[in-house]
């Protein structure tokens, strides 16, 4: 790539304490411009690779670059560039929504009245201009999660980090941050934003990583990482007792072998054909004498580009990552 | 990496710069002071009910067992005591206002702004003094209404006040790094009245330590509570506010025995010095890693 605007190089990151290893040598970059979607369960590594992005951790090996500054060498400038929202909304509420852009546009080094414009600008970009001089207690969790949003925008950064910036609103809020965040890709914003959703992820970004245990299993856009699915996804529950013969049976139905997920307990194929591979599937498990209990056609999920990448469903993955580190789920150094 | 990071010229920030960046979270902090309710109540009601539950509940029992110089007037004696123990107590709110940024991700937010790393300390700390010099303010006029009268001269007085506002600050300074240890706010409110209840209440801020037992009174003449409030009281009131007068005591010998007003005053700047150059460093070092 000629000029990657973010550009991680075999990066490392350990908690010694926790015994986690919350990076395990990720490489990835992407040039201005572009949404780059960083997907993976809780624990995968996405929250300490932005924060390793952002200044706010010191990678232990490994190179990270951002606008071309070094971010562990230089962090001052590094943070010129940036802008972060991180999964909370790290908002003061006692001050009202423009009081906390404008401060943070103060701490951008802008000028109170440069803060001031641009405050004006980026709460009206964002939809708050309305509610701007209310005290931010009276706002809703979607109404902060926007406003943390317009604080991260208001020193002009070059690359906006977005640490999963739909987790625990409404739905409604959800699509509107959406839009939000088009907007902004379609004004020249590079984003860089993590998620647990396949759905976010295909919905806004124009490159995926797939991230688990600290390491990126697979990169592409939505579409190419859905066409290793296949396109659309069978499930079917089956009695235990089958289970082994069912998946032996469905051999050379459709691209793929069968899969057992055994967190969910169902069996998974692509079905590249849609409802023909469906009604391929019964057929063929009817002719075998082979109860199907269930069965469903859906679009793949992340979970089924976890079972295809790592024989395991992303659920499982982050049942293990709590049972291995409860307090580390989110890389953060055990402020919640 | 380690090649490279010696020839990349590091952005700085100028003083001027970090002075801005503080200036910012001071005023943000006052803000907060000013609007929310309970930190409001905090600065203004309960000082001022410190005073009058103290002056006019205890004031007749012990009115008896103070200097003369202030008898008849437990005010006089009272108030010098009551601003370092408010003090002491409101010390305690930049360990919670820490450790509430920490939770909120707000210190996050601060971290990853090209701002004077100083600022998140430096700006809290001077919000704190400045509340605390409002506070002490307060005190200051509620005790001239309820009679209090400085017995030396204004520059004694202002002195006194001066020595209170850099003890404040120092304690400010202790309860940074017990924040930034505990991080979570809940934790945060035990962790810091643990340690002032005894310090405030085996000191000379309520009674003369000379009444106490031999071994508490060792502990409670060296410590910083106890050699602060003399040295306002001596600012304040002269060298006799600190002499026990109690009954079969001779008069002459009581003063001699009496502690010196320069050396408490010396003592308290001693303490308060000593605080802030041991605990500027380790509250820094603890923010670098908690929040690295």
């Amino acid at each position: 790539m000629a000029n990657p605007i973010v550009r991680v190089e075999n990066v490392v990151k350990t908690f010694p304490k926790a015994k986690v290893v919350a990076l395990d040598g990720v490489s990835l970059e992407f040039e201005a411009g572009i949404v780059y979607g960083l997907l993976g369960p809780n624990g995968a590594g996405k929250t300490t690779l932005i924060r390793v992005l952002t200044t706010l951790l010191r990678a232990d090996s490994g190179y990270a670059e951002v606008a071309g500054v070094d971010v562990a060498a230089d962090p001052t400038s590094a943070r010129t560039h940036i802008g972060l929202a991180g999964q909370y909304a790290a908002v003061d509420e006692y001050l009202t929504g423009r009081e906390n852009v404008e401060m943070v546009g103060r701490l951008y080094n802008l000028s109170a009245h440069e803060a001031r414009q641009r405050a004006d600008e980026v709460l009206h970009g964002i939809h708050l201009s309305d509610a701007a001089d209310r005290a931010v207690r009276t706002y809703s969790g979607g109404m902060r999660r926007r406003l943390d949003l317009a604080a991260s925008l208001v020193g002009k950064p070059q690359v906006l980090f977005l640490d999963e910036p739909t987790t625990g609103i409404d739905p409604q809020s959800r699509i509107d941050l959406w839009d939000l965040i088009e907007d902004l890709v379609a004004g020249g914003t590079t984003v860089l934003l993590t998620t647990q959703y396949l759905d976010e992820a295909d919905q806004l970004a124009d490159r995926i990583g797939v991230i688990d245990n600290g390491k990126l299993i697979a990169q592409g856009t939505g579409d190419q990482l859905k066409d290793q699915m296949g396109g659309s996804v069978i499930e079917l529950h089956v009695a235990e007792e089958v289970r082994e013969d069912a998946i032996e049976s469905l051999a050379g139905v459709s691209t793929e072998p069968a899969i057992f997920d055994h967190y969910r307990g169902s069996v998974r194929l692509p079905a590249p054909d849609g409802s023909q591979t469906l009604m391929n599937v019964v057929r063929r498990l009817d002719e075998r004498g082979i109860a199907v209990q269930d069965v469903a056609l859906h679009k793949p999920t992340l979970d089924d580009v976890f079972l295809k990448l790592t024989g395991r469903g992303a659920a499982e993955a982050e049942a293990e990552s709590e049972t291995t580190a409860p307090t580390k789920r989110r890389g953060r150094r055990g402020s919640n | 990496m380690a090649v490279t990071t010696e020839r990349v010229e590091r952005a700085r920030i100028t003083p001027l710069h970090a002075a801005k960046d503080i200036a910012v979270i001071t005023r943000r902090n006052l803000l907060r002071n000013i609007r929310l309710p309970q930190l409001l109540i905090f600065a203004t009601v309960q000082p001022v009910m410190f005073l009058l539950l103290f002056n006019y509940v205890f004031g007749g029992a012990i009115g008896g067992a103070i200097p003369p110089i202030a008898q008849g007037e437990y005010i006089n004696w009272l108030l010098p005591g009551l601003l370092i123990q408010v003090a002491a107590f409101g010390a305690g709110q930049t360990a919670l206002g820490l450790t509430e940024d920490l939770s909120k991700g707000v210190i996050d937010r601060f971290r990853s702004l090209p701002m004077a790393r100083s600022a998140v300390l430096a700006g809290r700390t001077l919000s704190d003094i400045i509340r605390n010099g409002f506070v002490i303010t307060l005190m200051v006029v509620m005790g001239f209404v309820m009679g209090f009268r400085y017995q030396t001269s204004f520059i004694g007085f202002f002195a006194g006040l001066l020595v209170a506002m850099l003890f404040a600050y120092a304690l400010s300074w202790i309860m940074a790094a017990i924040g930034l240890a505990v991080k979570n706010p809940e934790a945060a409110q035990s962790a810091v009245f643990l340690p002032v209840f005894p310090l405030v209440f085996a000191s000379s801020v309520f009674v003369p330590t000379q009444t106490m037992p031999e071994w508490l009174r060792a502990f409670a003449e060296i410590q910083p509570i106890t050699v602060t409030t003399n040295a306002l009281r001596g600012l304040m009131l002269g060298q006799e506010a600190l002499a026990d007068f109690g009954p079969g005591i001779n008069p002459v010998q009581a003063l001699a025995d009496a502690p010196s007003v320069g050396g408490q005053v010396l003592m308290s700047m001693v303490w308060s010095i000593g605080i802030l150059l041991v605990f500027i460093p380790l509250s820094v070092r603890i923010y670098r890693r908690t929040v690295g």
